[in-house]
């Protein structure tokens, strides 16, 4: 059985070799099926279905051509503030994770000692291994009225600041903060010694030397980071719905409409892909998508 | 038992149709409402078991064994009729009626608001009673009500209901309430503290307040609401939006909203009020309240119609409905799942099982459509996706 096969893999092999172009195109033929076929044209027929209706009783969807869904949309304020909000979101809990990030990166790569440094590695990443409903009811739990936060604040006369868009934006920030942690700590590990050196050589200060020298070599990082952070904030409902008390976000507009009006939900989901096709066409010219 | 929250619903207006129908367990059109259905024919007679059955079923409903060693009722099934269960958790509503469409399930446990969308868009058959004997030991308060039961044919058998009830913190409220305006009024001693339910179905709440307050409105079924009128209701929800503390949509999240002190008061369930046990409790207002109704439903064009139908009797009969309502929580459909043991009668006592005083003042979800039916002709009644629309403003 095996001479009888050789031959053919053999000849097989020979066919490959001699035609670059046909062993290319087999080797990419499964993920480019994936691409397009899983991938892109879903992707289309979300966006097709935006632009049908619902049989109001049945819910069953009706193929044809409206733009009704997108008129409701802009000219409904209620969905116009929960998009606005829901990108105001996205904003802050980007900013946060970049915030927290920095200094965590400087240290761990510059200051903290080996050990340190794996020990903050392993607990930055660590929270990703648990599920996405724990750590969400975790946070729930933490900001309830009695929950842990009231509790180590109430000593200092204060509280927490309880269910609500605080909570929301602290949770998420939590959730995503890895994405973001990851990329600038490795940036910032790729700063050769010898830049820190020459600054301080030439008088700069710290305080110098992390405007001048590491945020400008950080900012692709931070910005691949950001582009997890903020499109992970946008699809967000569930989160919302445990910590967010009255808040409402995009995601949850379309989980509510999602099989009752498949339609609609299809159109308000296009507003997060604008958003973060917007975003993702600034931070193209800034290179960082290199990075990713 | 999140699936409650994200969709739920039962069911009935029947309250209307009851009043107008009398004692006669059909009363479908006795108010003259007829449905435009397709028409679809009953299962003929009971034949040979095909040997599977395939089930959209609510968690709790279909057990085996596997999730509980006390709870099963499907391996003695299997044992005596030769079907095996195939069992499909049902997480929505909404999911389960595309689940429905999809053409691969004999049976569904459906509640009020999905039950008329598989009627009227034809995925269900009515019931062939003479094929579920136990159907007749029923509660009378479950039969022919409207969400299962259209232009005098039967489409659904019913397993179990449940109300809404205003729950509270007997601490933070000293003096239990008997009226919704505590989580409506804005003068409500508990602003602030007040817990809301987290779906557009939630509106009918208001409608059932507005009701018995606001008579000029002429809301005669809080599923039934021309646009007046839900806006009316809208207005109500948006008072209220103030002084709610948090909306709940996962049934966990109600009890530790509650455990945690962040709400004293507010619409639950009786199943929640039993997880939260001591030092609350729980009334049924003077308004009434919404409710929920599960039936089992029977595909338009089963694969199994046989081993369907044997599961339809085998679990309305007594002992396994019995352990079905208590198991997920609820009143059991059938009346003599209340007798034969003290844990029986215990159970219907707290579910209110056979008090249809109780039950009289409770407008079981159903799913609002264009055509009102409450019975006016002269107006177009609004649709769910009309209310899941002024949902989103309520929130904002």
């Amino acid at each position: 059985m095996h001479d009888m096969r050789r031959p053919t893999a053999h000849r097989l092999s020979t066919a490959l070799h001699a035609r670059p172009r046909l062993r290319l195109y087999g080797l990419l033929s499964l993920p480019l099926l994936w691409m397009f076929g899983v991938y892109l044209v879903s992707l289309a027929m979300l966006l097709v279905t935006a632009f049908w209706t619902t049989d109001p009783f049945t819910s069953k969807v009706i193929p044809g051509f409206t733009t009704r869904n997108f008129e409701n949309i802009l000219t409904t304020s209620s969905y116009l503030n929960t998009a606005g909000r829901t990108v105001g979101i996205a904003f802050l809990v980007t900013l946060l994770c970049a915030v927290f990030a920095l200094p965590l990166g400087i240290f761990m790569a510059k200051v903290a000692s080996a050990r340190w440094r794996n020990f903050l590695a392993m607990a930055i990443t660590l929270p990703l291994w648990a599920g996405y409903l724990v750590k969400v009811f975790a946070m729930r739990i933490s900001f309830g009225e009695n929950g842990p936060v009231n509790w180590l604040l109430d000593p200092f006369g204060l509280s927490g600041p309880g269910y609500g868009l605080p909570a929301v934006v602290l949770t998420l920030t939590y959730l995503w903060f890895p994405f973001m942690a990851l990329p600038v700590y490795t940036a910032i590990r790729q700063i050769p010694p010898n830049l820190f050196d020459a600054a301080s050589d030439l008088g700069a200060g710290t305080w110098r030397v992390i405007r001048t020298v590491v945020l400008p070599l950080l900012m692709p990082a931070m910005i691949a980071g950001s582009v997890f952070t903020f499109s992970l904030s946008m699809g967000d409902f569930i989160g919302t719905q445990f910590v967010g008390a009255k808040v409402q976000m995009l995601g949850t507009v379309i989980n509510q409409n999602v099989n009752l009006n498949p339609p609609l939900a299809a159109a308000l989901s296009v507003i997060p892909i604008v958003a973060v096709g917007l975003y993702l066409f600034a931070v193209r010219r800034t290179g960082a998508l290199k990075e990713l | 038992m999140h699936w409650r929250a994200t969709s739920a619903a039962g069911v009935a207006a029947a309250l209307m149709l009851a009043a107008c129908g009398g004692d006669d367990g059909n009363g479908g059109d006795a108010n003259g409402f007829m449905l435009d259905v397709p028409d679809i024919p009953a299962h003929g007679e009971l034949g040979e078991a095909e040997g599977e059955v395939n089930i959209i079923a609510w968690p709790g409903f279909v057990e085996d064994g596997s999730n509980n060693p006390d709870a099963d009722w499907v391996s003695e099934f299997t044992a005596n009729t030769g079907c095996v269960v195939n069992r499909r958790i049902g997480e929505t509503s909404d999911q389960m009626v595309t689940l429905m469409r999809s053409g691969d399930y004999d049976l569904v446990s459906a509640s009020g608001d999905a039950s008329l969308r598989l009627i009227a868009g034809g995925d269900v058959a009515p019931i062939n009673l003479d094929l579920v004997p136990h159907f007749g030991d029923l509660v009378d308060g479950m039969k022919g009500q409207i969400y299962d039961h259209v232009n005098g044919e039967a489409y659904g058998v019913p397993i179990g209901r449940g109300a809404n009830i205003l729950q509270f913190n007997s601490d933070a409220v000293e003096t239990p309430p008997n009226s919704w305006n505590v989580v409506w009024e804005p003068d409500s001693p508990y602003a602030g503290d007040i817990i809301a339910y987290d779906s557009p179905i939630y509106i009918a709440d208001a409608a059932v307040y507005l009701m018995h307050h606001e008579p000029d409105l002429g809301i005669t079924n809080p599923y039934a609401l021309d646009s007046d009128q839900l806006d009316a209701a809208v207005e109500l929800l948006k008072q209220q939006n103030s002084l709610v503390s948090e909306y709940w949509a996962l049934y966990t999240n109600n009890v530790s909203s509650f455990q945690s002190g962040t709400s004293v008061v507010g619409t639950s369930w009786q199943v929640i009020l039993n997880v939260l046990g001591d030092g609350y409790d729980g009334v049924l207002p003077v308004e009434g309240s919404t409710g929920w109704s599960d039936t089992w439903m029977i595909a338009a064009e089963p694969k199994n119609p046989n081993c369907a139908y044997m599961w339809l009797d085998w679990s309305t009969q007594p002992e396994i409905n019995a352990a079905i309502s208590q198991n997920f929580g609820m009143a059991p459909a059938n009346a003599l799942a209340c007798e034969g043991s003290e844990e029986n009668e215990a159970h219907c006592e707290i579910y209110h099982a056979t008090d249809e005083d109780y039950y009289a003042n409770v407008w079981f979800w159903t799913t609002p459509i264009e055509q009102c039916i409450d019975g006016r002709t002269d107006v177009r009644c609004t649709s769910y996706q009309e209310w899941t629309e002024a949902w989103a403003s309520v929130k904002g």
